[in-house]
Formats: C-alpha cells, sequence, structure tokens
C-alpha cells in the first residue's frame, strides 16, 4: 500500500520561503495570488496489503517523525494498488 | 583513585557526544579541558552507558546531515534514550546549537526550531542578555549582563506558541535572548526571527539547557573572547560544590 503525506507549515507561523515565492509572482504577471506555503511532500510504501492498521500507523509516522506538530501540519493519502 | 594533583576534589566528567555529522565535538571538549580538575570524554551515539559522567554536551554541527530537520533523526539514536534517562534522574544536560535542535526534537525542551526568516545561514559574534543566573549552567553570570558569543547556524529561529511562552516566562526558563550591546532585546538585533529574541532555554526543572550560540568558541581570549566560560565553570562549580539544583 502507498501512501502520501504532505507537510506544511501550520496556519499562523510565518513561512518566508512561501513568502518570498508570493512576492515574486506579481513580476511574472500573477497577480492576487495569496497564502504561498512551502511545505514536504512525501512517498512512502508500507509493507503487507490492505493492513487495516495503517491509517493509524501513517498518523504515529506523522506525529513522531515525518512532522514536527508543534511547527507543522500533515495530512496523508493512502493509496489501495 | 588518587586525587588528581591540581585538586583534592574528584575530578568533574563531562560527557561529549558525536553524532554522525557532529563537527563542534572537538571545540566542546577541548574547551571543558582548560578548566582544572576536569576529565572529558567523547560518547559516540550508540553509547548508552553514561555512568560517572557529571554533564553530557550535545555539541554542534549537523547530525545525521539536517536531513527532514535538524535534530530529527539524531533523537533516535540509542544514546539519546540514556539522555533522556539521565535528565530524568537530574543529570546536566547541554545542548550547543545543532544539540539545542536534538533536544528541542527529543521533547527535552519546549519549543521547536525553524529556519532563519531571512533564510540565510547566519554565522556572526552576536549579544546576549542573562535572563536567568540561578540555573547551573548560569551561576557565573549575573542576570542582565549582557555578553558576547558567535551565532552560526540556518535553523536557529525558535518557535513556541503563545501558552507556551507564556509558561517559559512563569518557570524562568529563559535562559538567553538577543541583545544590543546596551542588553535591549530588540526586533533589530534578532538575529533569525526567534520568538521574544529567545537564544536559549531550559527544561522547567533546569538541568537541561540549550542555546544557540557557542560558549565554547569564546573560551580563549587568544580566539575571540572569554564570555563563554561562564557556562562551564557554573558546571563546574555545581559539580564539586555538590549543590541541588
Amino acid at each position: 500500500m502507498k501512501a502520501k503525506v504532505y507537510i506544511t507549515p501550520k496556519a499562523g507561523i510565518l513561512d518566508p520561503q512561501g513568502l518570498t515565492i508570493e512576492r515574486s509572482l506579481p513580476a511574472l504577471g500573477f497577480e492576487g495570488v495569496s497564502n504561498v506555503r512551502v511545505g514536504k511532500y512525501i512517498e512512502l510504501e508500507l509493507p503487507g496489503g490492505g493492513d487495516a492498521d495503517a491509517g493509524d500507523k501513517l498518523d504515529r509516522m506523522c506525529r513522531k517523525l515525518l512532522a514536527n506538530p508543534i511547527i507543522e501540519d500533515f495530512e496523508y493519502e493512502l493509496i489501495e494498488e | 583513585m588518587p586525587a588528581s594533583p591540581q585538586t583534592s576534589a574528584p575530578p568533574v566528567r563531562f560527557g561529549v557526544v558525536i553524532f554522525p555529522g557532529s563537527n563542534c565535538d572537538t571545540d566542546a571538549h577541548d574547551a571543558v579541558r582548560t578548566f582544572p580538575g576536569v576529565r572529558a570524554r567523547y560518547l559516540w551515539h550508540k553509547d548508552t552507558e553514561l555512568d560517572g559522567l557529571d554533564c553530557i554536551i550535545l555539541p554542534g554541527g549537523f547530525s545525521y546531515g539536517d536531513y527532514l530537520r535538524s535534530g530529527a533523526i539524531a533523537r533516535f539514536s540509542p544514546l539519546m534514550d540514556a539522555v533522556g534517562r539521565f535528565a530524568g534522574d537530574g543529570g546536566l544536560v547541554l545542548g550547543i546549537c545543532n544539540g539545542f535542535q536534538v533536544l528541542l526534537e527529543a521533547g527535552l525542551l519546549p519549543g521547536a526550531m525553524q529556519q532563519n526568516q531571512k533564510l540565510k545561514f547566519i554565522c556572526r559574534l552576536v549579544s546576549l542578555r542573562v535572563e536567568n543566573d540561578s540555573l547551573p549552567f548560569t551561576r557565573a553570570y549575573s542576570k542582565g549582563q549582557v555578553i558576547k558569543a558567535p551565532i552560526a547556524h540556518h535553523e536557529g529561529n525558535y518557535f513556541i506558541d503563545r501558552d507556551g511562552l507564556d509558561e517559559l516566562e512563569a518557570n524562568n526558563q529563559v535562559v538567553l535572548r538577543y541583545c544590543d550591546e546596551d542588553g535591549e532585546a530588540t526586533a533589530a538585533v534578532n538575529p533569525n526571527g526567534s520568538v521574544s529574541n529567545i537564544a536559549g532555554v531550559c527544561n522547567r526543572e533546569g538541568n537541561v539547557f540549550g542555546l544557540m550560540p557557542h560558549p565554547e568558541r569564546v573560551c580563549d581570549a587568544l580566539v575571540g573572547g572569554t564570555d563563554g566560560r561562564g557556562v562551564f565553570e557554573s558546571v563546574i562549580s555545581r559539580v564539586t560544590s555538590g549543590a541541588e539544583l
């Protein structure tokens, strides 16, 4: 089973990378773009098929290692093959 | 064991951790050894035996290449379990720069580290105001004293939420703040965007201390100054006096 994990800076936390990108876009003619947030995208493959606990495992992986819940939010998708 | 010739007191024993990618371990080791009556040994990240040590130093560097987040992988070293138990038993733990980041990721200190607000690696001497002079790491200083030490980091932007900051303040856990030469902690002298100009914090019990500046690099007048010596002096006098926290 594959998983896609998306990690972004928590709402309210200043994201200087996002801000820099946001400020660059008007120079290219893309006006009005807001709330640019730069995060991480992690792909991974979970062992076995149809693991009922996969979501729970992934959630714990995110909390313990993949994201730092103090400054980051995470979302994930599980993809059945 | 026979007493060392310089002093009749038993030696103060420091352990300096080496993670793969640490690069300030020798600086820290050599800095503490400039004090009489000190023994220092290196600890490999796979070591789990910390018996007999008085203070563990987690040095600066780029442990595990700073992959994922600074300190995120190092906290899972076998040694860090032992450091957690050591700290839990009241042992003194000092995290410098990357060592501070590891302590944050390990949850031994509150808060988290982000990239510097201007997204640049900063390497320069900064002024720091001592906010808490009653810790085993800061007794050689006085509250409000301004000291100088270098910073050298890309991820030193300390973050803690509003409630967390209130708790830090209420428990006197903010130990150092970035300030100007007169001791004013203004936004203009905040090098990295840290919440409330915070450069160093301790745990609630006061036996775990993390800071972004490098006190070990200002322990010799020949190479930049001696303002960092107070951190190690404090630890040594705390251990030799046998004082409780």
